[in-house]
């Protein structure tokens, strides 16, 4: 009989092999899924992680798309894990994401017509304080009534999504647009469009602020006593009690955080690829970066490798459906999967599978 | 407030309440058992197309209803396989179910969508469904009404009264204290967890069946959670949790009824008052510390792993 025995200590190399196990795995099981909806599974798996970088047809225009993906994901996702490992669960980022690109655009516009070179980064910065707001309001029920964090930052993303409807259809609507929902092209105004910073590459602020987070990340934690303190009250929530550690502190900083982060993703996005407020502006980025955060670890170099992963299943999912015709919704299947196996073989990481046998027990 | 007429609205409510009831009854005995289990959404999304796509394929909305039941618990079973055999973290495994359940229901309802599923009767009963007011409101639903009803009985007497309440409350409170007196946590949270995944999927189907009734993607739009949210509300306590699914079901079906009365609040605001509302009764039931605490079973979330 098999049995589970806890190490003392999580395994470094399982730590680190776990990631590439479970993408294994998703590929073992998505090529079944695939084969079952009739199509083949080599081909599929080929399409979605191969030829969006490799194939002359298509990399041309896949490969700048892979960074436009990635980086709200990774956005997101490093806010995220900070909370993760705090035992704080910011489950809303949508909702953060939409609010911050409708704070930014709500600025932006109401400055339109305008050529000042200061709306765009006026923009940015209400686009974070949109998604640190959202954030704050799970952070303070949690600090002053002790309501679950979870489920008031979930609830709050469909009320987001209301406010985004509204938004499309009423107060943001583009008044020369001929009644369509939508507001202004934001990409097409001068002074409130985030460009290609460098041709083809895919590359824009947004790309340039996810990596700044990344290292800030790295930094805050394994050099900072706020990262070490972020970490001790994941781990032993008691002992951080006693070492001094505010949790009221810790859950408004990491929600805070990640809200900014989020809100930050959103406006990128609406003045850039996206271009506009529209009523399905938000396509999921803040939940399938929660997948994101777990397959890299936690850790922010991890989560900048998973982010790219994440994103080569968008682009290659979305040339599967071009080539295959293999129906969207398979690859959100696709990308769920890979959160259970990863979380099944993280089993690995902190036990150890012993043989026994029965009756010694 | 013209056009609003009270008997169509309570029976209206019941209707709307009927999915999260029927969720998070069975959220309950899970967390009853001490497991959090927040994949309730994803479960009910795939119970919604599983029963929707069985029922019109088969033509039998009682066939329906059953493949739902068996969907939720099928995809429960991943959950409790990873929780309780693999000992992964509730929390983020419960999103995963979530966010596969999602993805899963909208790849099989792809062929399914713009088509109406069969009619699941009400159960008139001759004499009472002809009464004024009690009539409409009470005795002309649809046996999944009746059947949400007997369930929260049933789940009440059954924790209050039985001995597999005891057992099942043990495991929720203390996990290593039933694990000493010889109960089988594992084998008893999986069974819970199947319970709690059956009851999201009824939820689910009676929403893509009764209550639209139609398929779409993302068709349960936040339900699920509410449903969790209810759980809270209810103190762990079955009939409670009736009361916090009707509110809410009462909540919806009013904010729609303004809705088709044309009154002058813009539909976005109105239609996001649910979940308004359920977060204003979470901060209401949270605050009161000892309420909240009291309840709550001791167990709730933790990962069980024997060691003797």
């Amino acid at each position: 009989m098999l049995v589970l025995e806890k190490r003392p200590q999580p395994s470094k190399g399982w730590i680190a092999a776990t990631p590439v196990l479970a993408v294994v795995l998703t590929m073992i099981a998505g090529g079944l899924m695939f084969a079952a909806l009739g199509k083949n599974p080599v081909e599929a798996i080929r399409i979605i992680f191969w030829d969006p970088l490799f194939n002359a047809q298509f990399a041309s225009y896949a490969r700048p798309q892979l960074l436009v993906k990635a980086a709200p994901l990774i956005l997101i996702a490093i806010g995220l894990a900070l909370g993760f490992r705090a035992g704080i669960w910011n489950i809303g980022a949508e909702g953060q994401y939409i609010m911050g690109a409708l704070a930014g655009a709500a600025f932006g516009l109401y400055f339109y017509p305008t050529e000042n070179p200061l709306v765009f980064p006026g923009m940015i910065i209400a686009g974070a304080a949109g998604g640190w707001a959202w954030a704050m309001i799970p952070a303070i029920l949690k600090t002053r009534f002790r309501t679950n964090e979870i489920l008031v930052s979930l609830l709050l993303v469909y009320v987001a999504e209301k406010l985004l409807a509204s938004a499309a259809t009423g107060w943001l609507r583009n008044p020369d647009g001929r009644g369509f929902p939508g507001s202004r092209n934001l990409s097409q105004i001068e002074a409130m469009n985030n460009p290609e910073l460098i041709a083809n590459t895919g590359m824009h602020w947004g790309v340039v602020a996810a990596f700044i987070a990344v290292i800030m990340a790295y930094i805050l934690l394994n050099r900072h006593i706020l990262g070490y303190q972020i970490k001790l009250a994941g781990q032993a929530p008691r002992a951080a009690r006693f070492a001094g550690v505010r949790p009221t502190r810790l859950i408004v900083l990491c929600l805070g955080t990640s809200g900014a982060l989020a809100g930050l993703a959103g406006v990128f996005e609406v003045t850039g690829p996206a271009g506009q407020i529209s009523i399905d502006f938000n396509v999921g980025y803040g939940f399938t970066a929660i997948i994101v955060a777990f397959l890299g670890r936690l850790h922010p170099v991890g989560i900048l490798l998973a982010g790219l992963l994440m994103a080569l299943t968008y682009i290659g999912g979305e040339l599967a459906q071009l080539m295959l015709t293999i129906p969207a919704p398979a690859i959100q299947a696709f990308q769920g999967m890979l959160l259970f196996f990863l979380l099944a073989v993280d089993v690995l990481s902190n036990y150890r599978i012993r043989l026994k046998r029965e009756g010694l027990a | 407030m013209m056009g609003i007429d009270p008997v169509t609205l309570i029976a209206a409510l019941i209707v709307a309440s009927t999915p999260i009831l029927l969720a998070a009854i069975g959220e309950l005995v899970v967390e009853k058992a001490g497991v959090l289990n927040l994949g309730v959404e994803g479960m009910m999304i795939t119970g919604a197309i599983c029963g929707f796509a069985i029922a019109v394929d088969s033509g039998s909305p009682t066939l329906g209803f059953i493949a739902a039941a068996g969907g939720g618990a099928a995809l429960s079973l991943v959950f409790a396989f990873l929780t309780q055999y693999l000992l992964s973290n509730q929390v983020a495994t419960g999103l995963a179910l979530t966010l596969f359940g999602l993805g899963l229901s909208a790849l099989i309802g792809v062929s399914y969508s713009g088509i109406s599923p069969p009619v699941t009767p009400s159960l008139d009963i001759p004499g009472l469904s002809d009464m004024p007011v009690l009539g409409p409101i009470l005795f002309s639903h649809d046996a999944i009404v009746y059947l949400s009803v007997a369930l929260v009985a049933a789940v009440w007497a059954t924790l209050k009264y039985s001995r597999v309440g005891l057992i099942i409350r043990a495991v929720g409170e203390s996990h290593d204290a039933a694990h000493a007196l010889g109960y089988k946590v594992v084998r008893i949270r999986v069974l819970a967890i199947m319970f709690g995944g059956a009851c999201a999927g009824l939820g689910g189907a009676y929403l893509s069946l009764v209550r639209v009734p139609q398929w779409t993607e993302g068709m349960t739009a936040g339900a699920g959670w509410i449903a969790l949210a209810i759980v809270v509300f209810a103190s762990w306590k079955p009939w409670r949790a009736l009361i916090g699914a009707y509110l809410f079901g009462g909540i919806t079906a009013l904010q729609l009824r303004l809705q088709a009365a044309g009154f002058d609040i813009p539909v976005e605001y109105l239609s996001m008052s649910p979940y308004v509302v359920t977060i204003l009764v979470l901060v209401i039931m949270s605050s009161d510390r000892n309420r909240a605490a009291l309840n709550a079973p001791a167990s709730l979330g933790k990962v069980f792993h024997a060691t003797g």
